[in-house]
């Protein structure tokens, strides 16, 4: 018997892990990872409830997300590969056009 | 300690520390493996949590097909070797605001007026078969427009991967 | 039956003609005037006034056949204020009929008269263009005069009576750049302003009266404020009558508003017979008569209206015989002649007044305009003289081409040396009998009638005049008395200086008659000065004006010949004409020679310098005036009002306020300074804030990151409070 508690805690522990990963790497690929960590420690703690209380409804969000993930991932890798493509590196630091 | 308990500090020490190992590594090779253990340390915790569907969803998706995908692409690009850290001193604002954030949630979590209650072990609670079938018919009958919806969007995804890796000249 | 016995009553529809007709003529020549020719103008003028006359007539033929109530042909509303309700409508009876009649068969007479004087005068004068202009404002005239006699409210007769009055400063000022002798002065325009302030002195009074009516009547209309007048305290009528009467001294020209009269003959000679003879001044006149149900109720207004009367005819006429000038004598006459007008329906004589207008209208009209055919007479001698000068001195004339500068140069050199030719001057004339005949006769003609000699129209009004004073005012018949021997001597002199004797100046020794189109109108006019009594004569049966105007007056006394009276006053005229040809007629005058009447020393100076009376009003009102308005401009408005008040006081403080208060240390270092400090706080705040958009993804994202613990740190510690 395992406290809910736990459960969110570590969610919330790995969901922070990856928020980290996105600040500090400047690996774009890292940061993708990173970003897959955070949508996995929100399914752990979406899984967490709904077993808690004993609803499926929390599964299938779990399973749209990794629906969704995969999805992201395919689109997101694209453009990874097309930016390496165009200046041959992708360290984030140097891609700086994002402001006004 | 009952079994539960155990399994679970055990799985979350896994967790954490290859959490820990994916941020920290400065080979994104050994990045990416450390994100497939943790994928499959989350799986077995689904397993714990009576949602077996979505642990082999897990295994298969994530850390079968995405993970592969990262690794294909890191290897394709040669990009493993591109240094994983700064100087300190640009990590302390977003290691001060996670930590805010950790101790955030677990004082939310424990001041709760009310507890949030307690997983029951679920090989004595869940029928796994029975478990799946509702799942099914949840999905297929009351979340159905979602489903189609992502479905579309995997389209989406795909037609726009395949829009962004077509080479320029084609675009001209 | 086509026509039965009311049908010409239809004829009342036609009354607002009688002022479109002239306007109609006005337009004309306003808007396609510079187009005609000076004939076509002239005569479209002459056939607005014409028509007009025939209009009048027609009213007049209704009325002397309509024998119920007094018909008011409404045009349309024009003031509807609570109670008070004013009309455009025409009031139709005898009196205004009867004045209709005057004012468009003169009037119409002086237009055909003025095309062949116009012709000359604007040519004399160097400006053809205003020819139209003339007409033009001729017709404005008739218009006016119309409306004033027509009018059915004093408020209406209050817009003809300013109407009239601007024709006549218009037509005073009408050579408005140069004086009598066409010398560049502001002398005409002067004269037109004279006119124009005395009238309005005059109109004040006039005013006032209106507005008494209004206060005290609430109405207007004529009927209503004498049906109101009998329930009225004698004071309010009183009052209401003698300014009135204040009115009328203005426009017709009496004690002590007459002044601008003889000064009035500025303008073109129809204007003075047309409006400052025959019409217009007769206005104040008809005003009274037109109130007689009001001065019936106020004796007292009665009385001061005969004495003004008395006093202008007796006075005007002392005047009238010490004057050189042929027009100022005709004016002073008629300031005299509207004396015995006014004097006579002041004592309640009405037939006797209206009688008297009509046939004074006849004769002076004839008078002036023969005295106008005269000044042209003498100008185209001058010009005939001069020119024969000018034949004799070929190479000066040769000279003058060289260019426009030297023929203006030379111009005025030669206005320098010789003395400026008065053609209406009296002294310059003599023997006129010879070189324009038809005048001289026109003019014994217009001079037997206002002498008042047997059977002339003259004879038979001045008579009725004077038989009603003698029987009411016996000490105001002896003043009419004496002033109709006055009017028969200078009348007398007048003739003897201007036709008689040998000329006194070449201009009159080259004298030329007038044209027919001047000289035929003068017939017509002859024609009636003659017959004219023929009106009202005073025996039984004859009393035509009388029973014609009984309509309207209600109340007439028709008074038989009184042969005391008419051989009295006829005695007086024959007298002062002898008495003038031994001195005027029996040693005619020579050239440069001084008047006889000058023995009489200080009295005929002061006749003839008008007895001072312009002087006295310089002296007691002009002066003191003009001195009060210097004081006002300098002292109260330049000084205290503008230097102290404005610019001291009210620009002082305003720039002190502005200046120092506002703008320096509210503005500049109040709102200034804190919207600046605002503006340097943003601007500092957004330099900070602008290294945030570094363009980083990663700095982004840990803004989302910051805000997510911020959030949830907010939702912590609300929960914790709570």
């Amino acid at each position: 018997m395992v406290p809910l508690n736990y459960y969110i805690i570590l969610s919330a522990i790995l969901f922070t892990i990856g928020a980290l990963g996105v600040l500090i790497r400047r690996n774009p690929l890292i940061i993708f990872m990173s970003i897959e960590l955070m949508l996995n420690a929100a399914n752990l703690a979406l899984i967490a409830f709904s077993s808690a209380f004993n609803e499926l409804d929390g599964q299938i969000f779990v399973f749209f997300v990794i629906a969704v993930a995969a999805a992201e991932v395919a689109v997101g890798l694209a453009l990874i590969v097309q930016i390496f493509k165009s200046r041959h590196n992708i360290n984030v630091d140097e891609i700086n056009q994002l402001k006004g | 300690m009952t079994i539960d308990l155990f399994l679970f500090l055990v799985l979350a020490l896994v967790s954490i520390g290859t959490a820990l190992g994916m941020l920290l590594s400065r080979n994104a090779v050994y990045s990416a493996l450390f994100l497939v253990l943790n994928l499959g340390a989350v799986a077995i915790f689904f397993l714990l949590l009576g949602a077996p569907f979505i642990a082999m969803a897990q295994i298969t998706v994530y850390a079968g097909a995405i993970m592969v995908l990262f690794l294909f692409v890191i290897m394709l690009l040669g990009t493993e070797e591109i240094p994983g850290m700064q100087n300190w001193k640009k990590f302390i604002i977003p290691a001060v605001l996670a930590g805010a954030l950790i101790l955030e949630s677990i004082y939310l979590l424990t001041s709760a007026s009310r507890p949030l209650g307690l997983i029951a072990n679920p090989s004595e609670s869940v029928n796994t078969a029975q478990a799946m079938r509702d799942l099914g018919e949840l999905l297929f009958d009351q979340y159905l427009l979602p489903f189609e919806v992502t479905s579309i969007l995997l389209l989406v995804a795909m037609v726009g991967a395949i829009v962004l890796s077509k080479p320029e000249k084609a675009g001209k | 039956m086509l026509f039965n016995e009311s049908a010409p009553l239809g004829f009342f529809y036609l009354a607002p003609w009688i002022v479109f007709l002239p306007l109609l003529g006005l337009f004309t020549n306003l808007i396609f005037g510079s187009r005609f020719s000076e004939r076509v103008i002239g005569t479209v003028a002459s056939l607005a006034s014409g028509l007009t006359f025939a209009v009048s007539a027609l009213l007049a033929y209704a009325v002397s056949i309509n024998h119920g109530e007094v018909p008011s042909q409404k045009l349309a509303e024009w003031i509807s204020i609570g109670p008070l309700s004013v009309d455009w409508a025409f009031r139709l009876d005898s009196l205004s009929t009867t004045m209709m009649l005057v004012v468009s068969g003169v009037g119409t007479l002086i237009h055909i008269y003025a095309i062949g004087y116009m012709h000359e005068d604007v040519r004399f004068k160097n400006d053809p263009s205003r020819f139209r202009s003339f007409f033009i404002y001729l017709n404005l005239f008739i218009a006016a005069m119309m409306i004033l006699v027509g009018g059915d409210s004093y408020l209406m007769l209050f817009v003809g009576w300013e109407g009239v009055g601007l024709c006549s400063f218009l037509l005073i000022g009408f050579w408005y750049e140069m004086d009598t002798l066409a010398r560049p002065s502001w002398a005409n325009s002067d004269a037109a302003k004279k006119a124009m302030i005395a009238n309005r002195i005059g109109d004040f009074g006039f005013l006032i009266a209106v507005f008494l009516m209004f206060v005290h009547f609430g109405t207007l209309q004529f009927d209503a404020v004498f049906e109101a007048a009998h329930h009225a305290s004698s004071a309010t009528i009183t009052a209401i009558t003698l300014f009135l009467l204040v009115g009328v001294a203005g426009k017709s020209a009496q004690i002590p508003l007459y002044v601008w009269l003889p000064d009035a003959m500025a303008g073109p000679t129809p204007v003075s017979a047309l409006i400052h003879a025959a019409t217009m001044v007769t206005a104040g006149v008809y005003l009274i008569t037109r109130s007689a149900d009001l001065y019936m109720l106020a004796p007292a207004a009665q009385n001061v209206v005969v004495i003004t009367g008395a006093a202008t005819a007796l006075f005007a006429a002392t005047i009238a015989v010490g004057q050189y000038d042929i027009k100022k004598v005709l004016a002073y006459s008629t300031i005299s002649q509207l004396g015995f007008m006014v004097a006579a329906v002041g004592m309640g004589a009405y037939v006797a007044g209206m009688f008297h207008l009509i046939t004074h209208a006849f004769f002076k009209a004839l008078l002036f305009l023969s005295a106008g055919s005269v000044i042209l007479g003498l100008e185209r001698g001058h010009h005939h003289a001069a020119h024969a000068h000018a034949e004799k001195k070929p190479v000066r004339g040769l000279k003058k081409k060289k260019d426009e500068h030297d023929h203006a140069h030379d111009a005025h050199h030669a206005a320098e040396h010789h003395e400026v030719f008065d053609p209406g001057d009296m002294r310059n004339m003599g023997g006129l009998r010879k070189t324009m005949p038809v005048t001289f006769w026109l003019y014994m003609i217009g001079t037997l009638a206002l002498a008042g000699i047997f059977p002339f129209a003259g004879f038979w009004s001045k008579d009725e005049i004077l038989l009603d004073a003698s029987l009411h005012f016996p000490a105001v018949y002896w003043v009419l008395t004496l002033a109709a021997f006055f009017t028969a001597f200078y009348m007398g002199r007048q003739v003897w200086m201007v036709f008689f004797g040998e000329p006194r100046h070449e201009a009159a020794a080259h004298a030329e008659e007038s044209p027919k189109v001047m000289t035929v109108p003068l017939m017509v006019l002859a024609a009636l000065s003659i017959l004219g009594g023929a009106l009202n004569l005073p025996f039984e049966g004859f009393h035509n004006l009388g029973h014609w105007l009984e309509h309207t007056l209600h109340e007439v006394e028709s008074l038989p010949l009184d042969l005391t009276v008419a051989g009295i006053s006829t005695a007086f005229a024959l007298t002062a004409i002898l008495i003038s040809w031994l001195i005027y007629g029996r040693k005619p005058l020579v050239k440069d020679q001084k008047d006889p009447l000058s023995v009489l020393g200080g009295l005929f100076q002061s006749m003839t310098d008008k007895w001072y009376v312009d002087e006295i009003y310089q002296f007691l009102i002009v002066t003191p005036f003009s001195k009060l308005s210097q004081f006002l401009s300098d002292v109260i408005d330049g000084k205290f009002w503008h230097d102290w008040f404005h610019d001291t006081v009210l620009a002082g403080t305003y720039n002190w306020v502005s200046v120092t208060a506002l703008s320096e240390y509210a503005d500049r270092r109040g709102i200034d300074t804190f919207f600046n400090s605002w503006g340097d706080v943003t601007q500092w705040f957004s330099a900070r804030l602008r290294t945030i958009q570094n363009g980083f993804v990663r700095s982004y994202a840990l803004s989302v990151f910051l805000g997510v613990v911020v959030i949830i740190g907010y939702l912590l510690i609300r929960q914790t409070i709570r």
